[in-house]
């Protein structure tokens, strides 16, 4: 079955047309480099995304620290991510990268900080 | 910052870096989402991430000052400037000045949407601070006005904050933002998105109750017959930017009135000799990468122009 897609991996934003066999990408085109090909593969067979939100902090000089998870995750994930996020509160300072929390939901991968945050206000 | 930063790897010795907020990085701080670095850094970043490169970079370099919470209020044709800083009014003489004051977002009102002014509209870049920064949700049923890409973005990070977001309404034809961010902040969670479509009327006397959509013909003029209600307390407004040209317009910088960007003779150029602009103040662009090349250009045209003086 053919369908198309469109390719997230960069702003191009390439129209890829992908001949998927019983849920597997057999074959892709339109894809401007190697991105799209592996884009088309997982977003067929195992779509992924990287989650991106905001924690809450206490004690520290920002109130909302942003975080995001260090790999992608399934797309059908995302929102219990949303709310699995909301039960975590960052009391002591941190660094980008730090880890916030390990094995998230379960998915074997970490919630990370993206911004530094020290104690203060 | 990249400006600063080329500037002074172009041998500018003495650099003051003037800002208006508490930190360095501007909206980057609160753009959480993935998709800055791909082309600078050849790899994929957050905001508060790709700020982040700068701020350790130009912490490192002694040549450039940094004055935080100053805010410039005069700027003359010689590139004197007064600004603000807490317990203080200062003024400085610059032998080049670039400045890199970003856009303000277009508002309800500039698009001209009949009806009531109750609470519950908010520009897109608003919402998302008030969510990113604050970490408060200015509402719980969303109508998003356009598809600029933060708009787009702010329609996933409203879902995934629990609220419900009911439309994106397009006036042309097609997505004002990124295709990608039209896939993985709307088609991805659903959002049903209306192209040649207007929000023609806001209700509401406290809070937004609900808005009328109608869909438009090429011209941008309504189609009788087509109304249709949308409930909602929120709405979004994500038209377009405009570049913050104030001071350098108070400086006598000729500007295009339809855009407000600096009518220029060449990149980051401006009327007046030794005042450049980079950034989303020269010109609206889609991608941060592309800011810092050019504005990477602009440090290197400011030191070069000092060499004339």
């Amino acid at each position: 079955m053919m369908k198309n897609l469109t390719c997230i991996e960069c702003p191009l934003g390439c129209v890829l047309s992908v001949d998927v066999e019983n849920c597997k990408l057999a074959k892709v085109s339109g894809n401007k480099c190697p991105k799209g090909e592996i884009y088309a593969k997982a977003e067929v067979e195992d779509p992924q995304r990287i989650f991106t939100s905001t924690v809450l902090c206490a004690g520290l000089d920002l109130k909302m620290l942003p975080v995001r998870t260090n790999q992608p995750i399934p797309k059908n994930k995302i929102i219990d991510a949303g709310f699995e996020v909301k039960k975590i509160k960052v009391t002591k300072r941190v660094c980008a990268g730090d880890i916030i929390k390990k094995d998230f939901l379960g998915l074997q991968v970490d919630l990370i900080a993206t911004r530094p945050a020290s104690a203060g206000k | 910052m990249a400006a600063a930063i080329s500037a002074s790897l172009n041998g500018v010795k003495d650099i003051l870096l003037l800002e208006r907020d508490q930190y360095l990085g501007g909206i980057l701080n609160q753009s959480v989402h993935t998709g800055f670095g791909l082309s600078y850094f050849k790899e994929v970043l957050t905001g508060p991430e790709y700020a982040e490169r700068f701020t350790r970079k130009i912490g490192q370099i002694p040549g450039i000052e940094i004055s935080l919470k100053s805010f410039v209020v005069n700027l003359t044709q010689d590139k004197v400037l007064i600004f603000l800083k807490p317990g203080m009014l200062q003024t400085v003489k610059a032998k080049a000045l670039i400045m890199a004051t970003g856009c303000r977002e277009k508002t309800r009102e500039m698009v001209h949407i009949a009806g009531t002014r109750p609470a519950g509209i908010f520009s897109a870049g608003l919402a998302q601070k008030l969510i990113n920064i604050e970490g408060l949700l200015p509402g719980n049923k969303v109508v998003v006005v356009g598809s600029g890409d933060i708009g787009l973005i702010m329609a996933r990070r409203f879902i995934l904050e629990g609220a419900e977001v009911k439309a994106v309404i397009e006036i042309q034809n097609q997505s004002r933002g990124l295709v990608r961010n039209l896939v993985q902040c709307v088609y991805d969670f659903d959002i049903p998105v209306y192209f040649n479509h207007k929000v023609s009327r806001i209700y509401g006397r406290d809070r937004v109750e609900k808005v009328d959509v109608v869909k438009v013909n090429e011209d941008f003029r309504e189609i009788p017959g087509t109304k249709f209600e949308l409930e909602c307390d929120t709405l979004l407004i994500s038209v377009g930017l405009i570049p913050e040209n104030e001071l350098i317009e108070m400086a006598g910088v000729a500007l295009d009135r339809k855009s407000n960007c600096p009518l220029s003779p060449e990149l980051n150029k401006t009327s007046i000799p030794g005042l450049f602009v980079c950034g989303n103040s020269y010109k609206v662009y889609d991608i941060a990468d592309s800011v810092t090349r050019d504005s990477e250009i602009c440090g290197k045209m400011a030191a070069e122009y000092l060499l004339t003086l």
